[in-house]
């Protein structure tokens, strides 16, 4: 209990006091307070366990970066692990719970695995836990992973929704701390359309976080000027709560606001989260720096924290670190406390200044300790005292507070998404971010700029090119320059001496020793070195260890960090979440729905649906008293033998045809002939690709000289299209083809069974006697004595006499109705695509079941179809290789068990009766296979080695993963009909 | 890959619009080209670090192919022509 | 303990023991895992490329076959390609004659890696599932998985319900296309992806193999139509072979050669959470969109989905893919929405025309190419190091990689387990 709440000041809103609990404890703060603020405020320094060795942690940052403050926020669907306490708003009725600690955070039996440190070191796991080598899946590997991980997520579903959404700018500013606002600011007055996103809830940054001013203006009166103008600006839009986690190319920034994270009852109506794609013409990366922690022994011990997070809390929330604190500082930050401290009357025990020459003019009550370090802190769960060393002597110092800086990172995250390398500066003891890249130019202290002035001139100074560079020409920047004040940072990577682990990545527990020990094994580059030791890979990316880490390495190599370098910086800035990136694709949503024109008349004529790619398709129609679905197939495929069906294809791809050439195009695409065609008749044509496989088949129709009418599966629908336009469009623009898809226009029905021409004959106004309208036919008709014009096409897929007819889409509920009444005295039924798959197996048609992507025509029996004649067409000239003439080919025969009682299942595959199960042995397996009721037996189309060869040859279909072993024979694929008598009929 | 492609019927349209296809870099060989011409046009690709040529579909736009030239580093987009402008020959 | 051999460093074998001796001693008497020789004017093999497959190979040749003088070139650090960026999921649940006892080869050298070259790689068989949501997929799994199991490679056909039982997250209330049931490949599972190649180049650099980090490749020279060695960022080495092992930059390498390949450069993303309780014990594969998941021993959810579909070098993916793979994921597990993916990164993957991979010699004598291996490069690793060896040792393939020959799309006989033809963008 050292942290406070200061009786008066801060930013939060007293009169706004909110309830939270954590761990199950009844706390309070006030608007304005993060979680982080808000547990500081009531004295609770320990929040969290760490990663490895479960040392008690508290909170380090005020800010994106914290490593340790990690808490589960939220219940049920809403559970939210990991969540940073120093970023998440409180808001009423918060529940946080600590992670990674059992029984309790502050009791955690996780904590003995400090006294096996020694035997933890880096990249210890690497090197044991392998004998037996059964016991890594079974003993070791459970305890590893139980043990590591941080919080528990949720297995219930969300219960909120998400959107995305596009915007686009010619500024983007991200970051609204004084170079941001700087730059919003002078965009904002030229006219240009300017995006300022921040990631917290209160622009300012640092003028929000430090006491400063600005010539006569204090930091917050600055603040409230340029926001309240900015606010003003119809051409500036302000997204507070929202980080800017990625630049990717095309200078498309993503960002993710937080829309309801902050609120303690969620408004349905509104997204939690919304991302957003920004299209900027230019973006300013006014992302500020990251305080580097000092490297010393315990400096992990809740108690300890970064000197800027000290004076964020005390300024934006009120609430001090401790009675008695200690600065441990290499530069200007660690004194900027110590005053902001002592201003308020808090007691600074001591300033520990690392440099032997630490700047004179200090004109507060503290001791300063220059040349010395903070050698340990102890304490355990609350840091007690602070041994400081100086020159071979130590002194121990009562302390309840430690506020550390070592110096300033930039933040250069973004910067380097997109393959910029960040480059070492000695001047700033820094890597910098190229200052302007195409599309994006850093500013303020993310470019190593320092003071107020110079980082307001700097943010103005850098808008103001890019504005005139945008066309802008009047821009004028909204602060005049002004001289950077920089203070010469001498880093130091880790003090020497130290007793305790002293921690460089705190999340994952990588101390300097790992380090050390990670280069003397030959993991010193500096990639190596964190996929060894982890260093960085925590969730919060290494925003604090990365620098430290690097300088280590450094040392221990006895080289720059220059040399060293960083690991690769990318997206996302922060950890986002799923539910953001998903938006609403989700459940039911996931994709979007393609229904039928005749979705409606098959739902109320009792279909049950199945999904078929984006498609809702009519499986069959069940009536009542029929308990299976076999039943309803069995009765729909033996009506439509013996009367007739309606079934819906309209999925199927359309695609109009026209133009003088359209023959010769299509000659070229098909491998069989199309240019004889004649009008009004259509052909079964098979379309290769360029390697000889056939992609897809279909029919296509002449329905005048230049006018074709192509069909093509439901699945390759719009790929044909693609392939097709290709065709036309790269390969032979010389031709006068068009093309035009109208799947969507037309319903497509098919009426089959021998009672079809019956039935339809009583709507289509023409005759379609066998004789004016025989097999192939394909004409435009009149329907309804004229009151609708359709086209009739006499093709079966079933083997049946049959017709498809196409009526324009809004009409297709309709005119099956028509067909329906018409037929009911024939006995019509409606059938759904399991009748149709059985039937065209009876039949022995092939899909893309055989038509695989892996079978030439000849594999299909398709090899006359192939044209010999035709100088060209696509796929011609690979059918030739060696592979595609073997005669092992696997090639279409038919299967039926030995006795029909027994069944196989589709996938099954083909072994010579009495082989040994092998590859070798292997013979093809079964591609399609139904019952068939027509037959009385299983049926199956399979792909066997020269099967056309084997008909009659016994064979066992063998489905080990069934345990099912049906003998078989190989037949004729054609089961039914193989004269086409009914066809015909 | 860059966020815009200059469709040079429709204009700057979104990538999402498009559908690659790939290299553009070799024509159709003649029907009597012989087996390797042919093995080379189905199989062999250009696959530079750099500059690139490829065949890319307007598909959500005007439904024309186009040669992309682009960078497969920096993904920057340099041109878009019509397919059946260029002919084959890019 | 200390072994090794006269050419290589010596060998501090890792144990239980070792670790407890060096503990006692802080942990500072680890000796390195690999030596950071000088380049030799000449070796017998080079192999250009230190990612798994090349480290992988040179270990077979000095292991298996006593090739010993060789060096791996490699332009970065050693794995710093795709070894050190996927998503590591080892299966061999294969359909094509071609591929499947290959794969089974490598899970077998899986199996007994760690003992093998004394590393804790972490094998961990936690089992594959393979979602299917459609009649269509469940007979293409059938038909896999009777496949495997003609090979011996153990394969299981789950159903709806079973498949609940063992995965209750998954969303099987609401979904836009159902969950009927899964493949599953109990043997399948995860490997620390790091670990393998570090275990690899330990190995090889024991038995005297050169590991030469930060050493370009950026000429081959050739005399009388051989080639003689390579020009370097470290200056020219000569070589008896030449063994290209440069994956995404294989076209690159070749070019050096005017060897054109059959061979595009794409990239994939992958991406990790953060880190979580025990979430998801196997690794599941989505059905009906790009998405697939195991969990890290370290907690994180690593998962990946499509490749973006254009070519590219750039080793960094777009925002889109980025939304449709997790689109995906919370189809597939709803409760994903309110978990924060970490990190996201690209590779460069050497798709092949016809998704399988290239094991070869080459129109010139001493290269040897291997390259092809699309984004399934990982699982390959021990089989793809074992089989290039045993073809640069012997000039003879080996049996199981037999099927890999750089002449199958001349000669028609493409290994083609999607059917999608020669368009690596869509295998």
């Amino acid at each position: 209990m050292s942290s406070f709440r200061l009786s008066s000041g801060g930013r939060i809103d007293r009169s706004k006091p909110l309830d939270f609990t954590f761990d199950g404890k009844p706390m309070q703060g006030y608007a304005g307070d993060t979680v982080a603020s808000a547990l500081l405020a009531n004295g609770r320094q320990l929040v969290g366990r760490s990663f490895k060795y479960h040392r008690p942690r508290g909170i380090l940052t005020a800010g994106a970066a914290e490593p340790n403050a990690l808490l589960t926020i939220g219940e049920g669907g809403r559970t939210e692990p990991n969540t940073r306490a120093t970023v998440a708003e409180l808001y009423q009725d918060l529940i946080a719970k600590s992670q990674n600690r059992w029984p309790s955070v502050d009791f955690d039996l996780g904590a003995v695995n400090g006294l096996l440190s020694p035997f933890l070191g880096a990249g210890f796991y690497y090197k044991t836990f392998m004998w037996p080598a059964a016991f890594w899946e079974k003993v070791y590997e459970p305890i590893i992973r139980k043990a590591a991980g941080l919080g528990r997520a949720t297995y219930e579903p969300d219960p909120d929704t998400y959107e995305k959404c596009w915007a686009h700018c010619d500024l983007l500013v991200i970051g609204a701390g004084p170079a941001g606002l700087a730059a919003a600011l002078t965009a904002g007055r030229a006219g240009a359309r300017v995006i300022l996103a921040d990631e917290g809830f209160e622009p300012g940054g640092s003028l929000i976080s430090e006491s400063t001013s600005f010539q006569d203006r204090s930091a917050t009166e600055l603040l409230a000027q340029m926001v309240a103008e900015l606010e003003s600006l119809p051409n500036v839009r302000l997204l507070m709560r929202s980080t800017v986690f990625g630049w990717y190319d095309g200078n498309v920034f993503g960002a993710v606001e937080r829309v309801q994270k902050h609120v303690g009852t969620v408004d349905p109506h509104r997204p939690m989260e919304r991302l957003w794609r920004i299209a900027a013409k230019q973006a300013i990366l006014a992302s500020g720096a990251e305080e580097r922690p000092m490297v010393f022994g315990g400096n992990d011990i809740p108690g300890v924290m970064m000197a800027g997070a000290v004076r964020s809390y005390f300024h934006r929330q009120a609430v001090a670190p401790g009675r008695q604190t200690v600065v441990f500082t290499n530069g200007g930050s660690g004194y900027q406390t110590a005053a902001d401290l002592e201003a308020r009357g808090l007691d600074v025990a001591a300033i520990v200044d690392s440099r032997a020459d630490a700047p004179t003019g200090w004109a507060g009550k503290a001791r300063i300790i220059s040349g010395g370090v903070v050698r340990d802190a102890s304490g355990g769960k609350a840091l007690s005292s602070i041994a400081i060393s100086k020159g071979g002597s130590v002194e121990t110092i009562k302390a309840d507070a430690l506020a550390m800086s070592g110096g300033w990172s930039p933040i250069i995250h973004l910067a380097c998404h997109r393959g910029a390398r960040p480059v070492w500066s000695d001047a700033k003891s820094a890597f910098l971010a190229p200052e302007r890249q195409d599309g994006l130019t850093v500013a303020g202290s993310a470019a190593g700029v320092e003071t107020l002035a110079a980082c307001l001139a700097d943010g103005a100074e850098k808008a103001r090119q890019i504005l005139v560079d945008l066309g802008f020409s009047n821009a004028g920047a909204a602060f005049a320059p002004a001289a950077d004040k920089p203070e010469h940072a001498r880093p130091l990577w880790f003090v020497r001496g130290s007793k305790g682990k002293a921690f460089v990545d705190y999340q994952n527990d990588v101390h300097v020793r790992d380090l050390v020990s990670a280069v003397g094994e030959g993991y010193g580059h500096v990639e190596l070195a964190k996929r060894y030791t982890t260093n960085g890979m925590a969730t919060d990316q290494g925003k604090l260890s990365n620098i430290n880490a690097i300088g280590i390495l450094a040392e221990a190599r006895k080289v720059s960090p220059a040399d060293v370098g960083t690991t690769t910086f990318r997206p996302f800035y922060t950890p986002l979440s799923f539910g953001a990136l998903a938006g609403t694709s989700r459940g039911k949503h996931f994709q979007p729905v393609r229904k039928s024109p005749l979705h409606d008349w098959a739902r109320k004529n009792g279909a049950v649906f199945v999904e078929t790619g984006l498609w809702y398709r009519s499986s069959w129609f069940p009536k009542s008293g029929e308990t299976t679905w076999r039943e309803s197939v069995d009765r729909e495929v033996l009506n439509v033998r013996k009367n007739a069906g309606i079934c819906d294809v309209s999925t199927l791809g359309k695609i109009e045809i026209f133009g003088k050439d359209a023959a010769e195009f299509l000659n070229r695409v098909y491998c069989n002939a199309f240019l004889k065609l004649p009008v009004g008749k259509a052909r079964y044509g098979l379309m290769l690709r360029e390697d000889g496989m056939i992609y897809d088949d279909g029919t296509t129709s002449r329905l005048s000289e230049n006018h074709f009418f192509m069909t093509t599966t439901t699945a390759y629908a719009a790929g044909v299209m693609n392939h097709l336009e290709f065709c036309a469009q790269a390969l032979w623009p010389d031709l006068d083809v068009q093309f035009a898809s109208s799947t969507d226009q037309w319903a497509q029905i098919a009426v089959a069974g021998p009672k079809s021409r019956a039935i339809l004959q009583k709507i289509v106004d023409e005759d379609i006697s066998d004789a004016a309208f025989p097999f192939l036919g394909a004409r435009e008709v009149s329907l309804f004595g004229g009151r609708l014009a359709g086209r009739l096409f006499r093709i079966s897929f079933s083997g049946e006499l049959a017709y498809e007819l196409a009526v324009p889409a809004g009409y297709g509920e309709a005119v099956a109705d028509a067909i329906m009444e018409a037929g009911a005295e024939h006995g019509i039924c409606p059938y759904g695509v399991e009748a149709l798959g059985v039937m065209r197996i009876e039949k022995g048609h092939v899909t893309h079941s055989e038509i695989n992507g892996t079978v030439i025509p000849s594999d299909l029996g398709f090899a006359k179809m192939v044209s010999t004649t035709k100088p060209d067409f696509i796929g011609k000239a690979m059918l030739s290789r060696e592979g595609m003439t073997d005669r092992d080919r696997l090639s279409l025969v038919g299967v039926k068990p030995l006795d029909p009682a027994t069944t196989f299942k589709t996938g099954s595959h083909i072994l010579v009766e009495g082989a040994t199960p092998s590859l070798e042995n292997d013979q093809g397996y079964v591609s399609s296979s139904c019952y068939s009721p027509t037959i009385g037996s299983t049926v199956g189309l399979a792909l066997v080695k020269r099967g056309p060869e084997r008909h009659g040859e016994h064979v066992t279909v063998w489905n080990d993963l069934k345990g099912e072993y049906t003998k078989a024979v190989l037949c004729s694929p054609v089961f039914f009909d193989p004269e086409n008598g009914k066809l015909h009929g | 890959m860059a966020s815009l492609i200059a469709c040079p019927h429709c204009g700057p349209r979104p990538k999402e619009e498009f559908t690659v296809r790939g290299d553009a870099g070799i024509n159709r060989p003649a029907p009597d080209a012989g087996k390797d011409a042919w093995y080379a046009y189905v199989y062999l690709r250009d696959n530079p670090r750099g500059r690139h040529k490829e065949h890319w579909h307007h598909t959500s736009g005007c439904r024309r192919w186009l040669v992309v030239e682009r960078d497969t580093m920096t993904h920057a987009v340099y041109s878009a022509v019509d397919a059946a402008v260029t002919g084959e020959t890019v | 303990m200390i072994s090794g051999n006269s050419h290589g460093a010596p060998i501090m074998r890792y144990s239980a023991f070792s670790v407890f001796l060096n503990a006692l001693r802080g942990n500072t008497t680890w000796k390195p895992a690999w030596r950071s020789p000088l380049p030799k004017n000449h070796y017998d093999v080079i192999i250009v490329g230190g990612g798994g497959h090349g480290l992988a190979t040179a270990y077979y040749l000095a292991k298996e076959f006593g090739v010993t003088n060789v060096a791996v070139l490699e332009k970065g650090y050693i794995g710093s390609g795709n070894v050190g960026r996927n998503t590591t999921i080892i299966r061999s649940n294969y359909l094509l004659q071609g591929n499947n006892p290959f794969y089974e080869l490598s899970m077998k050298l899986w199996e007994g890696l760690e003992q093998d070259f004394n590393f804790n790689a972490m094998v961990s068989q936690r089992g594959v599932l393979n979602l299917y949501h459609s009649d269509a997929q469940r007979d293409a799994y059938t038909r896999r998985g009777n496949a495997m199991r003609l090979h011996g490679v153990d394969s299981e056909l789950l159903d709806r319900n079973a498949v609940r039982q063992m995965l209750p997250f998954l969303d099987f209330d609401n979904a836009r296309f159902p969950i009927q049931g899964a493949l599953m490949q109990k043997r399948g599972g995860t490997v620390r992806h790091d670990a393998v190649a570090w275990g690899y180049a330990r190995g090889a650099d024991s038995r005297g193999v050169d590991i030469i980090q930060n050493c370009e490749v950026t000429g081959i020279r050739r005399e009388n139509g051989r080639v003689t060695g390579v020009e370097t960022s470290q200056g020219f080495i000569g070589c008896g072979k030449l063994a290209l092992a440069a994956a995404g930059n294989s076209t690159v390498v070749a070019d050096m050669v005017d060897m054109k390949l059959p061979i595009e450069s794409h990239v994939l993303q992958a991406f990790v959470s953060e880190g979580l309780k025990p979430f998801i014990d196997n690794v599941v594969t989505f059905g009906a969109g790009h998405f697939y998941v195991s969990q890290s021993d370290k907690g994180g959810l690593v998962f990946g989905g499509d490749i973006d579909g254009y070519n590219s070098y750039a080793q960094r993916g777009n925002l889109a893919t980025v939304e449709h793979v997790a689109e995906a994921g919370v189809a597939m597990i709803p409760a994903l929405s309110r978990v924060r993916v970490l990190r996201s990164w690209g590779g460069v993957m050497d798709m092949s025309m016809d998704g399988s991979p290239i094991i070869d010699r080459t129109h010139i004598d001493n290269l040897y190419l291997n390259a092809g291996w699309c984004y399934g490069g990982f699982k390959a690793t021990p089989a793809s190091g074992f089989c290039y060896a045993h073809l640069i040792a012997k000039n003879e393939p080996h049996e199981t990689g037999r099927a890999f020959r750089l002449d199958r799309f001349a000669r028609g006989r493409m290994i083609d387990e999607k059917g999608v033809g020669a368009q690596p963008n869509l295998h």
